[in-house]
Formats: structure tokens, sequence, C-alpha cells
């Protein structure tokens, strides 16, 4: 990438300076370049080679807040996008806790989030990655089909200034490989997917990716369709990421100060199990979602949620925190340079427990090891607390996994599904996700299916 | 201010030629110049009023089963160029020499007619519509604790340009609300959603009550306060009219998209001319259907949009298709080439989705279904295309008995499988409606689309609640 984060701290640096007496500015300005490559058959179906860049300009003036954003970082184009934001301020309501985020105090834990390596990988490797993913993916079982085997990274700069005296840029970069598979047997199709993930291609595991992929179409062939019951079930790890991802809103301290979290009223009391200890922590390096700073450039850090199954604290943003009287818990996140940041778990992780999958099994007579969701966002309400979600997995009988079965719901509330929670494995899985996955036994839950 | 005067045709014609340069068999530039505003409102308060700015090219480049892609948001000639050699070098690696390309201007092909430019329009008009939003959905009860509401437009015209001499523009407008309400009960907070959108100017919302639409919503909410756990197990499914019709979207939809098909992805591959759903069933997919959340006057790849015939009285007739599935199997496209942006590769994408009508009273549906779950609205959802599983999200739904809608119901999942659904549709209305706007998904781009059905009968659908 051309310039780097001095150029983008340059431009944030002369938004601000355009400030007007009485007016709030805050700029980001930010650049990613991305490779995307998808194999099939062997062959290269696409490669996509692109940058994109761009600004986001807040200005409060009075309690009244406007933004803007365009796509391109040209002079003229970033004055035009201030003017545009300046523009919109007449029209918001005003507000007596809008307002820019200022330096807390709290200092920045380094992270390593930029790889040379990464950086300095041929296209040619690129393509020869995803190609050695399809054919590991292809000779794990004769009943396997590629749908795809996929490359991609990206590298991110990025920079923010506020007329608040906040200055910081930000530079990291990644990489996935990705694949989708089919199994077939007779008239049957069931599909899977598997994934490595890195801060650079040096740290993919791409004969785990193959071989998960192959046993999540495989272990699905023959199943049945379960008798609608209640059960106790167990989340495999990546399902139980999916879960606190959910769990996460109910958590926002903006949902909370707009009276829209179903915990709005309970912090200092047992809102879960006494074994759950929920904590979100992006100093973690081992996070995938790890970061130096949220995204109002404040400090990342630890925040401990729910402890001992007592509510602690929600997490915060500078708006929310003044909203309720707290301060930011430097939760603040930020999509991009298309949007002002919003309020959100950064890295959450359940305390793990001290037995693995095979024994919180061994204990069950009759349940379900549930090992894929669908319908997380259509069928869980997160404020009335309604939780039911599409599923596939294995019948747990006396202690043992048996048959495959598929096309069932489990559904529960949230309350109900915390305090239900009887036990919490070791098998912490650091997922692409903003939350860690753990497997995690849950009773009386209700399996709808024949 | 016209997409033809960003890029002049002579331009592109070069661009083109350096795009072929190493030897592609097809190249094509895509330029899209979009404005757009947002407005939030939320807890009482405009929070913020949102102006955005895209702009940029996306140009590939096709040699043999590869696709070269690059975008880039300068769209001088220089810009352009570094594009298109990019597309060239991830096509291929060959050389292929110098490619002349003619351009020749199509017809322009408008379906929905603009009176009022949103871009023309005030903020303050816009802002207004939330206002009212606000204070109808909340002088609908005491109960009503939250509304959120946004407003979000835009005006955008895109230029098509490629080698086999296409140049082809449209400009696409659109605007939307979507209004979220919460209410508070003793058994907690329950909550209400609608939505309205169309491809008309700023006009729709003469024709459109916004305030009803909230008190729709609140509505909503204050029905859910006394609802009941949703059942759990199988049972006969009625489906309102205007509320299902992204159910056919996802259930089947997709799966007649070519490029799934090619790929052995669908459980519709090499059922084309066989009976595939209740004699019942036609569906159509429709970009010219004038003013809907999908209509387009020409797709992504500059080729018009179609009213296309999915399935006919239950057979299924033909797939959906883009430019590069067509070329493999040597047809005609058929309008559905879409992409979310310059940033995208376009791909196989429905537009406007339905099912026709069929000749039941609607309310005689519910007299001939003793037992089961009527479904006033439903949520998002989600299918695997691979085996035609899916689930969606009841967000209005009603316990029916003795023929009749009883309870309301707290939200669940629904679940089942799309060919099954498709057979199992035993009761059609006579009442045909449009549904909300959506947002399509489909490898990470989204692309705005509508759906629509009369009121139907499912015999058989699981319902993910925890009652018995």
């Amino acid at each position: 990438m051309s310039g780097g984060v001095d150029e983008l701290q340059a431009i944030a640096d002369r938004v601000v300076a355009m400030a007007q007496p009485g007016e709030h500015v805050e700029a980001f300005v930010s650049r990613d370049a991305e490779t995307d490559v998808r194999i099939y058959e062997g062959e290269v179906e696409h490669f996509v080679a692109a940058q994109t860049e761009g600004v986001g300009i807040r200005v409060i003036r009075d309690g009244r807040t406007g933004f803007a954003y365009a796509g391109v970082l040209d002079e003229s184009a970033v004055a035009e996008v201030l003017a545009e934001a300046r523009d919109n301020v007449q029209f918001g309501t005003p507000d007596e806790w809008a307002g820019l985020a200022e330096f807390d105090g709290v200092d920045v834990i380094e992270q390593e989030l930029w790889s040379d390596a990464l950086a300095d990988y041929s296209t040619d490797r690129k393509i020869e990655l995803a190609k050695e993913l399809e054919r590991l993916t292809l000779a794990t079982d004769p009943r396997i089909r590629v749908d795809d085997a996929n490359y991609a990274d990206v590298a991110s700069e990025s920079a923010v200034a506020t007329t608040t005296g906040i200055r910081r840029t930000g530079r990291e970069n990644g990489c996935y490989v990705v694949v989708s598979t089919m199994a077939d047997d007779a008239d049957e199709t069931q599909t899977g997917f598997g994934f490595s993930v890195g801060r650079s291609p040096d740290e993919f595991d791409l004969a785990k990716a193959a071989q998960e992929a192959s046993d999540r179409a495989t272990r699905l062939l023959g199943a049945t369709k379960p008798k609608t019951k209640r059960t106790t079930v167990v989340l495999d790890p990546y399902i139980t990421a999916s879960f606190l991802g959910v769990i996460s809103s109910t958590l926002n301290g903006e949902s909370v100060a707009k009276g829209r979290s179903l915990f709005k009223d309970r912090l200092g009391e047992g809102v879960a199990n006494s074994i759950v200890t929920l904590v979100d922590d992006p100093t973690n390096p081992k996070a995938y979602t790890a970061t130096e700073l949220d995204g109002e450039g404040l400090a990342a850090r630890r925040n401990v949620l729910i402890d001992g199954g007592v509510l602690q604290q929600f997490v915060h943003s500078s708006y929310s925190a003044r909203r309720v009287g707290t301060r930011s818990t430097g939760n603040a996140i930020r999509g991009g340079f298309k949007g002002t940041p919003g309020v959100g778990c950064l890295a959450l992780q359940l305390l793990p427990g001290t037995r693995d999958q095979q024994a919180l099994i061994a204990d069950i007579d009759d349940g379900v090891l549930v090992q894929s969701v669908s319908g997380l966002h259509s069928g869980v309400n997160a404020i009335s607390g309604d939780f039911s979600v599409g599923a596939s997995g294995l019948q747990i009988t006396k202690g043992q996994v048996a048959g495959p079965i598929r096309e069932f719901t489990i559904a529960s509330t949230l309350q109900r599904m915390l305090h239900d929670v009887v036990e919490i494995g070791n098998d912490v899985d650091w997922l692409p996700m903003r939350a860690a996955g753990v497997s995690l036994v849950i009773r009386d839950v209700t399996l709808s299916g024949a | 201010m016209s997409v033809q005067d960003v890029v002049e045709p002579d331009l592109l014609e070069r661009v083109l030629g350096a795009a072929m340069r190493t030897g592609g068999e097809f190249a094509e530039v895509f330029i899209e110049d979009k404005r757009s505003t947002m407005a939030g409102l939320d807890d009482g308060r405009i929070e913020q009023v949102t102006s955005g700015r895209d702009r940029g090219a996306g140009i590939r480049v096709i040699k043999g089963d590869t696709t070269g892609f690059a975008h880039t948001a300068d769209l001088s000639e220089a810009g352009l160029r570094a594009a298109a050699e990019a597309a060239a070098a991830a096509a291929s690696q060959g050389t292929g020499g110098a490619n002349v390309v003619a351009l020749t201007r199509q017809p322009e092909h408008r379906v929905s007619p603009v009176e009022r430019y949103n871009d023309e329009v005030s903020k303050t008009e816009k802002v207004a519509l939330l206002q009212r939003i606000d204070d109808a959905a909340r002088s609908s009860g005491a109960a009503i604790v939250q509304v959120s509401a946004g407003y979000g437009d835009a005006r955008k015209r895109i230029m098509i340009a490629n080698t086999h001499g296409l140049l082809a523009t449209d400009e696409q407008v659109r605007q939307n609300v979507r209004i979220s309400v919460v209410a508070n009960g003793d058994a907690g907070m329950q909550t209400g959603f609608q939505s309205a959108g169309h491809t008309f100017g700023f006009e729709m919302f003469d024709k459109i009550d916004v305030e009803e639409l909230a008190r729709d919503a609140a509505r909503q909410a204050l029905v859910k306060l006394t609802a009941r756990p949703a059942p759990s197990g199988t049972m006969p499914v009625v489906i309102k009219r205007g509320s299902g019709g992204v159910l056919f979207h996802e259930a089947c939809g997709h799966g007649l998209e070519a490029d799934l098909i090619a790929k052995g992805g669908s459980v519709f591959r090499g059922k084309t001319g066989e009976l595939v759903a209740s004699p019942l069933v036609t569906l159509v997919d429709d970009g010219t259907m004038s003013g809907e959340w999908g209509a387009i006057g020409i797709d992504d790849e500059g080729h018009p949009s179609q009213y296309n015939v999915l399935i006919e009285d239950g057979v299924l007739t033909d797939y959906m298709w883009d430019y590069l599935r067509a070329r493999k199997e040597g047809r005609e496209q058929s309008g559905n080439g879409r992409r979310q942006s310059y940033m995208h590769l376009p791909m196989v994408r429905m537009t406007n989705t339905f099912v026709l009508d069929g000749n039941e009273d609607p309310d005689d549906i519910l007299r001939n279904t003793e037992h089961g779950v009527f479904i006033a609205q439903l949520g998002g959802g989600q299918v695997n295309t691979a085996t035609g599983d899916f689930v969606f999200g009841m967000t209005e739904a009603y316990l029916i008995e003795d023929g009749e809608i009883t309870e309301p119901l707290r939200d669940g999942n629904l679940l089942g499988n799309g060919p099954q659904v498709l057979r199992d549709i035993d009761l059609l209305g006579n009442d045909f409606a449009m549904g909300n706007p959506g947002t399509c998904g489909k490898d990470g781009q989204g692309v705005p689309v509508g759906d629509g059905q009369p009121t139907l009968r499912v015999k058989a659908l699981t319902i993910g609640g925890t009652a018995a």
C-alpha cells in the first residue's frame, strides 16, 4: 500500500484542523488492500486484487451530530465530506450526552498485529495454498466434492483524529483459507466447510481444515429427524462462540441505556449459573480479534462482564457510558469509514472448565451434541430473550455419541439457558469470531422435530 | 449529471483494449456513482443524518474458466488503465496483443418511473418522516417503551461496457423506511417491526402512510406481550399474503441460480421439465416489476431485466442466468447478473421473486385448517441450497384452533426443506401481495430484492417453539 499510516494521519489531522469554534470534529481515515483467490477443479476461478480507501467525518455542535463519508481520499472529496457532515448537524436532535471520546489514562497494551511475512507473500504461493487445500480436501474421502477452495488476505491501515486530542494510527493484516464441501451418498447430499486463519500463511494448518470440511459434510450423511422432546445439549466450541455472540448484544451498554436489554436492571444480580464467568478481553494475544484500540481510539482493555454468575458490568463506548454515568470500557466498535462507532464486545471468552468434550458427553444419558446451527439471527430475539435455532448434530445415548440427526430446532430463552448451563469444557478454541469457542452443556432445552 | 459524463465512451474503449492485452477472451468495465442519505431516529432523537458518496469502477477479464477482477475509486484514464492491467494480469499470464473495441450504446430500459429524485428532496422532509413515525408508534399504547426508525435512500447511476461492444446505462433510485418498536409488559419485552421500500422516487411517501406503518409495528409488539410460547413439532402452517415470499426466495429461489446448479450445489439440478412442486405453484422472478424493491432497468452486466417464469404449474421451466453461466451453456442471459457495488464481481441473483395467485378464498384456507400456526410476518431466514433445508424466524404468528386464529405466539424459528415445501403447498389463495423490501445475501454480497405470495397453506412444517 502506498503512503502508509502517516499519510492517513495527515489527512485526519487536516480535517480536525478545519474545525470551527464550538464544533467537535472526528476524522477516521482508512485504506484496505485485499486479495481473494478462488480455486475450482484445480484452476483459478477468480482472482481479485482490490484496494479500498475512504474517510468518515463526524461533526458535533450544540449536542447535534452529523456524519458523512466518501470512498475516495482526494483533497476536494475530503472537503466535500466535511461540508456534508456539517450540513447534517442541523437535522440532529440535541443530545446532552453527544460527544467524542477523551483520553482516559488507560495505556495501550501492544499487540503484534502486522506480519511482514504475509505482506511479502507472493501471489503464486497464495494461489498454490488454495490449490493445495482443494487437493487435500478431495483426498480425505471419495464421497467428497469441493464447491470451492479460497485464499483471502486483507491489510488495513487507519488513522483517527479528534478535536478532543485523540490521535492514533493502527495497522494490521491477516489471512485465511476456507474450503466448502459436499458429500454425496446415493440421492443424499450434505455440506460442510473447513478453514484456517493466521497472521501469516505460515500459521495455516491446511490438513486440519481439509479434514474438518470433510467431516462436517460426511458426518451428516444418513441423518434422521429426531422426535420432539426436552433434552440436554452439548454445544460444539464453534456453536458456543456463536451463542456468546448473541449473549453479547444483551450486555451492550447502549442497549441498556435505551432500555432495550433484557438485563438492563440486573447489575449485581445472578443472571447465570455460578460456574459462568464471562470476560471480554481484546488484550489477550490469542484472541482472533485482539486489538490495541477501540473504535474511538481508546485503549482496548480486559473487562469481566459476568463473574461467578453475577452480572458485573456492561460494555460501553464513551457515549453510552456518559448516558448511564460511568466510564467507557473501551468497547466502541467501528465497521469502517462509512459509519460512526457503535458498542459491542470485542473478544469474549467463557472461563473454561476442567474436562474435555468426551468427558462431558460421558455423563449424559440422553442428549444431543449440536455441531451446526442455522437461523441465529432470525430465530433469536435478544430483546425478549426467545431463542430458537435450526440444528444438526449427533445423538447422545448412555454417555456415547450415536447416529447423526438433522432437521430439528432447539429452543429455550437466553435467560433460562444461562442458568441451565451445567458444565463448561476445557477445550478453548480461538476461532475467527468475536468470541472464543468452548464446549458447553445446557440442560432442559426443547428439541422440536418429527 | 449522468454517468456518461463521468467516463467518456472512447476512454472505455481504450480501457477495454488494455484489459484484453494479455489474451483475455472477455473484458468488462462497470462504473458506479452513488449518492446516499441515511437518517436514524432512536430513543426519541434524530441521532444522526449521514451522507454517503461511493464512486468507482470494477473491471473483470475472463480467460478460459478464470476471472480476474480489480476495482478502483480513481476514474481517471490512469486509474482505469491500472485496474484494467491488474485484472488482466490476474486472469492470465499470456500475451494477446492489441484488441480493438467499438461500443454501441444500448437503449435505456427504465422500469420504475421517478417523479421526485431523492437527492433533490430536502433533508428536513426526510427527517420529518422519522418524527411522524416516532409519534405514531409511541401514541399506540403506554406499553410502547422504545422506538427506532431509519430512513435510507440512494440514487445510483451505473454504466457497463464490454468487449462485445455493449455500452449500457441505468439509473437506480431507492428509498426505504424501517421501524422497530419495543413494548414492555409483565412477561418482559416484545418487539415489532415494519418496513417499506420502493424504486419509485420520494413520491412513494404520498402513497405509503408511514404513520400507519408505525402503528402496525407497535400493534405487533403489543400483541406479543400476551403471547404464549410457540408450539414444538410438525404441523400445518398458513402464511398470510405478502409475508412469506421470502420463504420461496430462500427455499427454492437460490436453488434455481445457474451458478449453484453448475457446481452441483442445488437440489434442483437436472430437474428442468420435471414436476418439482404442487401443480398449484407458479414461481416467477421479475426484475421489471415497476417500483418494487428488486426492480432494475438493466442488471449489473448491462442485460435488460426480464420476467422469468421459473416454475409453471409445478413444473421446473428454467433457472436464472448471468453472463458467465449463460456463456458456458451457450444460451441467453436472463437479466439476473447482479453485484453489490463496483467492488464486487457479478453473480446470479434474484430480483423480485413471487408465487402467482391460486383460486382459494383466504378465509376458506383458515376455515379448512383445524389446527396449526398462522404466520402474519416472517423474519429473516437461511437455506442450505445443496440440501434444501431452511429455517425462518416467525416474528408475528398465531395459533389456529378449529379453523380460527386464536392466541399470539412468541418468536421462534420454523424449519423445513425447500423441495418438500413446494410439494406440500395444498391450498393457494387468490389475494396476492408483495412483501417487505429485503436484502439478499450471497457469498458476502447484499443486493435489494422483493418477494410476494398469496395466502397459502403448507401441509407440514416444523415449528421450533418450547411448548408441547
